[in-house]
């Protein structure tokens, strides 16, 4: 992990053009946050992580990966602060100097869903479930959903693979992303 | 009518494939011709910008390219999430410095951001006129007339508010309209706009229980018989995992979406609407909306040719007197 050599909020500033520091923590966000009973971190906390330059303390929270960028925050925010990009740019950031604690299932997720993109063009679900599950170790959940969904037509065995997958894996290349 | 360019993203494909026939089944009705985009890839949904902020605009934007490339100035994207998606794309691309000049290389492929993006909701809500007119006309009674429905928003259809625009985010309406030029009746009801759990329905079940629970009881308490969606997610999240939120004496609340919906008030049949492929049992809904409306159109006759005797006695009556 490199030293990082400017704060946190002029590193956010400079991704996303938002300062941090108009933040006036009235808490509007994470009054109508859906998983805010359930992180620590609610989204006003990051707001004040960022701009008081915790780097670590926000990077290697969690709750960070709980956001589900349902985007209340930001449409709620009487200051035009939008939470919910600095999150993102705060996971995207978490990510990039290895600080990550992605908790293990959501992290196997987002990893399985793109290595199918990446493979077949198309999301394969049957193939993103049995990948997210080898990833995540959790074996069990949701098998016994799997007959029902077969018969109501809903996982094909099969993948829809299309004709230019090749600029997808070029895509991926030219981004830097290796799911 | 020229072709909308119509871009059905993976659940459409898979998980909600009763979204793709229901609309198909609409749009030809209402004489919407939908031109499926050639070789589409996914939008990469919430794991792409969660990810990486380059490849969440990258893996919409190819879409858009392929759209122009293929003559079209609209795509339709009726899944929510992918319209969120193609329609973020669209804007950073529009708004943020360089981005625009770096998408040929990327994607390997001119593209000049010309195509706009619609959802499902603005296309039926657009076509309002169209569908209460239809509905007006038909000779068999309307099944879903005076039906109490619950009007499911979620997240992606109207935030962020710069990205969506095309309807209020805290208070949209346009689903509500679509309902009422359905003949049935738009309950008033706190979580229209509230999160489902989205991309947590397989990572993080629990959550996704707590939010999906809060949702349906608030749109039981204020009366509704059904709730209307717009969004694969949200179907799944209410509808598949509705078995494990199912409470003792709890009568079943069926997800539509809202195609199927308008697709039963223009008297399609429910099969051709892929009804059968929920988990909620829509049948006995169904058969209950044919029955009240069966009854209905029974005693509206009943009731005017009791008023056609009437008035026939009343002539009879004066007839005599003069």
């Amino acid at each position: 992990m490199s030293v990082p050599t400017s704060t946190l909020a002029a590193d956010v500033l400079e991704a996303t053009g938002i300062n941090a520091a108009t933040c006036y923590q009235c808490g509007k966000c994470s009054a109508g946050c859906p998983m805010a009973s359930e992180s620590d971190l609610r989204p006003h906390n990051v707001m004040r992580l960022v701009m008081q330059d915790r780097r670590k303390d926000a990077l290697a929270d969690q709750s960070i990966w709980l956001c589900l960028t349902c985007e209340t925050c930001t449409a709620r925010c009487p200051n035009g602060c939008d939470p919910a990009r600095v999150i993102d740019v705060v996971r995207e950031m978490s990510i990039e100097t290895g600080a990550a604690d992605m908790p293990r299932t959501i992290a196997a997720f987002h990893r399985a869903f793109l290595q199918q993109i990446r493979t077949n063009g198309r999301l394969h679900e049957m193939g993103m479930v049995i990948e997210y599950k080898l990833r995540s170790g959790d074996l069990i959940k949701d098998a016994n959903n799997v007959p029902a969904l077969v018969a109501r037509g809903k996982l094909s065995l099969l993948p829809d693979r299309i004709e230019g997958i090749a600029e997808l894996k070029r895509i991926f290349e030219k981004c830097g992303v290796t799911p | 009518m020229t072709d909308v360019a119509y871009y059905p993203g993976c659940s459409l494909h898979g998980t909600s494939r009763e979204f793709d026939e229901s609309l198909r089944a609409v749009a030809a009705d209402l004489g919407i011709g939908l031109a499926e985009i050639r070789d589409w890839s996914c939008c990469g949904a919430s794991s792409g910008h969660t990810t990486d902020h380059l490849l969440g605009v990258a893996l919409p934007a190819r879409n858009l390219a392929l759209a122009e490339a293929q003559g079209f100035d609209t795509v339709l994207a009726p899944c929510a999430a992918c319209y969120n998606r193609l329609s973020a794309a669209r804007l950073a691309i529009a708004t943020e410095d360089g981005l625009a000049e770096r998408m040929p290389d990327l994607l390997d492929r001119p593209f000049s951001n010309s195509v706009v993006v619609h959802n499902a909701v603005e296309l039926l809500r657009d076509a309002a006129a169209t569908i209460e007119q239809k509905v007006a006309v038909a000779t068999a009674p309307n099944r879903l007339k005076g039906v109490k429905l619950a009007a499911y928003y979620g997240c992606l259809l109207v935030r962020p508010v710069e990205v969506c625009g095309y309807d209020d985010p805290e208070q949209p309406t346009s689903m509500d309209d679509v309902i009422k030029a359905c003949g049935a009746d738009a309950v008033d009801w706190d979580m229209k706009v509230e999160c489902c759990g989205g991309a947590f329905s397989v990572s993080r079940t629990a959550s996704v229980l707590r939010l999906g629970r809060a949702i349906i009881e608030n749109a039981r308490s204020h009366g509704a018989e059904a709730i209307i969606v717009a969004c694969p997610l949200c179907h799944s999240n209410l509808d598949l995992r509705q078995k494990a939120m199912a409470r003792r004496g709890e009568e079943p609340m069926p997800i539509l979406f809202v195609t199927q919906m308008v697709g039963l008030a223009l008297g399609l049949a429910p099969v051709d609407l892929g009804m059968s492929r929920h988990f909620v049992d829509t049948a006995p809904f169904i058969a209950r909306l044919v029955q009240q409306a069966t009854e209905r159109a029974a005693a509206e006759k009943l009731a005017e040719e009791e008023a056609a005797a009437k008035a026939a006695a009343r002539a009879e009556k004066q007839k005599v007197g003069a």
